[in-house]
């Protein structure tokens, strides 16, 4: 056994170290099916709570429908469990296809890859396709894993500032001399919930022959008159070359994700993106859901415009009240409390009072900038939202942060 | 000759200073002080690089050597006078 004592020490010490500093992560456990309302076991042992499920990535209510779940059986029947193989020795179906032939027209691209997860798509696509002659120009706040996937790729990496585009042209122009630039961004940021400036991006891409790359995880399906994404939402679709995006939010919640766009881009990733190469894919059951969703999508815009009309309830009723939020139009709705212990002592009451929804603070959001996230789905009815909103007012109003500024609540709770 | 310390300075402060409320000294700590994202210090290199025509290699252009206006200002002197 080569598991010393030493070893079990320097684990046991930087446990202790990431309990100290507050920053230790535990689950809830869920007993019911993802939906509005779920039963939590919370902490481990309690018995459980009816609460009202305020951040899941759930934005169109699909992660238990009875349709998807069908949908799911059905594969289960048909195409079996697993597939026992990556997908260029014996692990693609027919339905592997479909789903990537359908994604591309959902997407209105050229061509479209699966990959296990979109953490995955965004690891292994840069270093598929770029060298040491390219550059990555990326937004400062984009997700975890396309900066892991930036850092696995040979391309020099330089930054812009969150959604100024003054000083992305700036770096466009810096890298001139580059063989490919690639412009990257988060088409929704998960953690402010703003949409990315696509338009302009597109016309700079164009101005300064770069390649554009949209992580859309926190949009397809919903943003846009019809859901396509944030590119659909900028008027820009067909001219983003890398889409990225996730099975694992609004579309049915399950697991796996894509690289969709230029057709050589997709073929290189088939032929170089280690996840691809060197995981399985999607397992059958879950590739059949997703085509239902993309079904029921395709047919109707019925549940991303009741998660429009969700939203507009939600954050006009949280600003009414006096909360600081971050605007915009996402579902997406940050309420600002600016100090992490007030933001722990805030989700715990509203735990108490049956509402689910946790708090973010540094390193995961900017210090001095910690809030609760709510996070608005098409499986909320108003009833729901009445309540949350209540409770919301009732814990808002135990810390007398309604109607108070950012510098009042710094003053009464520092940052 | 413009006074490097001033020139480091001020694209810090209009690189990376998101709040133009935020003041920062030569001595404010920037990346442990977490004004500054150590994945972004790559632009300073190159703008050192190419401003003052010298070659910092990557085992010295190091986060503690980022770390502060002084500290950087010490390293590119270190190599303009190499």
């Amino acid at each position: 056994m080569a598991y010393s004592d030493r070893a079990r020490k320097v684990y046991q010490d930087t446990l202790t170290g990431i309990k100290e500093a507050g920053l230790f992560k535990q689950e809830r456990f869920i007993h019911s099916v993802q939906s509005a309302d779920i039963e939590v076991e919370f902490p481990a042992g309690n018995p459980l709570k009816k609460v009202i499920n305020m951040c899941a990535n759930n934005y169109l209510g699909l992660s238990s429908h009875p349709e998807v779940v069908q949908a799911a059986h059905e594969g289960l029947d048909t195409r079996g469990y697993g597939m026992s193989s990556v997908r260029f020795i014996c692990g693609t179906q027919d339905i592997h296809k479909e789903l990537e032939a359908r994604l591309t027209e959902f997407l209105g691209t050229e061509d479209t890859i699966l990959f296990p997860s979109c953490m995955d798509a965004n690891a292994g696509v840069f270093e598929a396709i770029l060298t040491k002659d390219d550059v990555m120009i990326s937004d400062r706040l984009v997700h975890a894993s396309i900066i892991d996937g930036i850092r696995l790729a040979p391309a020099m990496h330089d930054t812009f500032k969150h959604s100024d585009m003054e000083h992305l042209e700036s770096k466009l122009q810096q890298y001139m001399d580059k063989r490919i630039r690639v412009v990257i961004t988060d088409g929704v940021f998960s953690m402010d919930g703003d949409l990315a400036k696509l338009d302009v991006m597109a016309e700079l891409c164009e101005k300064y022959d770069a390649m554009l790359f949209v992580d859309d995880s926190h949009s397809t399906g919903f943003i846009g008159k019809t859901g396509r994404g944030t590119h659909e939402h900028c008027g820009v679709m067909g001219k983003i070359d890398i889409i990225t995006t996730t099975f694992g939010k609004a579309l049915g919640g399950a697991s796996g994700g894509c690289v969709s766009g230029r057709k050589e881009i997709v073929e290189m990733c088939r032929q170089k993106a280690r996840p691809y190469l060197f995981s399985n894919t999607i397992a059958p059951v879950v590739v059949a859901g997703v085509l239902k969703v993309l079904d029921t999508l395709s047919k109707s815009t019925e549940r991303r415009d009741k998660l429009e009309k969700n939203t507009e309830f939600w954050r006009k009723g949280l600003l009414d009240a006096g909360f600081i939020i971050k605007e915009g139009e996402s579902p997406i709705v940050p309420v600002m409390l600016f100090n992490a212990k007030l933001s722990q002592d805030f989700s715990k009451d509203l735990f108490e009072e049956g509402i689910y929804a946790v708090g973010f603070f540094f390193p995961v959001v900017p210090q001095g900038q910690a809030r609760i996230r709510t996070q608005i789905s098409a499986a909320h009815e108003m009833h729901h939202l009445e309540k949350a909103l209540n409770a919301f007012i009732k814990v808002g109003k135990k810390y007398n942060i309604l109607g108070k500024t950012k510098n009042e609540i710094i003053e009464m709770y520092g940052n | 000759m413009e006074n490097i310390k001033d020139v480091v300075l001020k694209y810090v402060i209009d690189e990376y200073l998101e709040d133009d409320s935020e003041e920062i000294t030569y001595d404010t700590p920037l990346i442990s002080g977490g004004i500054v994202d150590s994945f972004s210090m790559v632009s300073l290199k190159r703008f050192l690089e190419v401003k003052y025509k010298i070659q910092i290699p990557d085992d010295e252009a190091t986060p503690e050597a980022f770390d502060n206006v002084n500290s950087i200002v010490a390293l590119v002197e270190k190599f303009l006078n190499k």
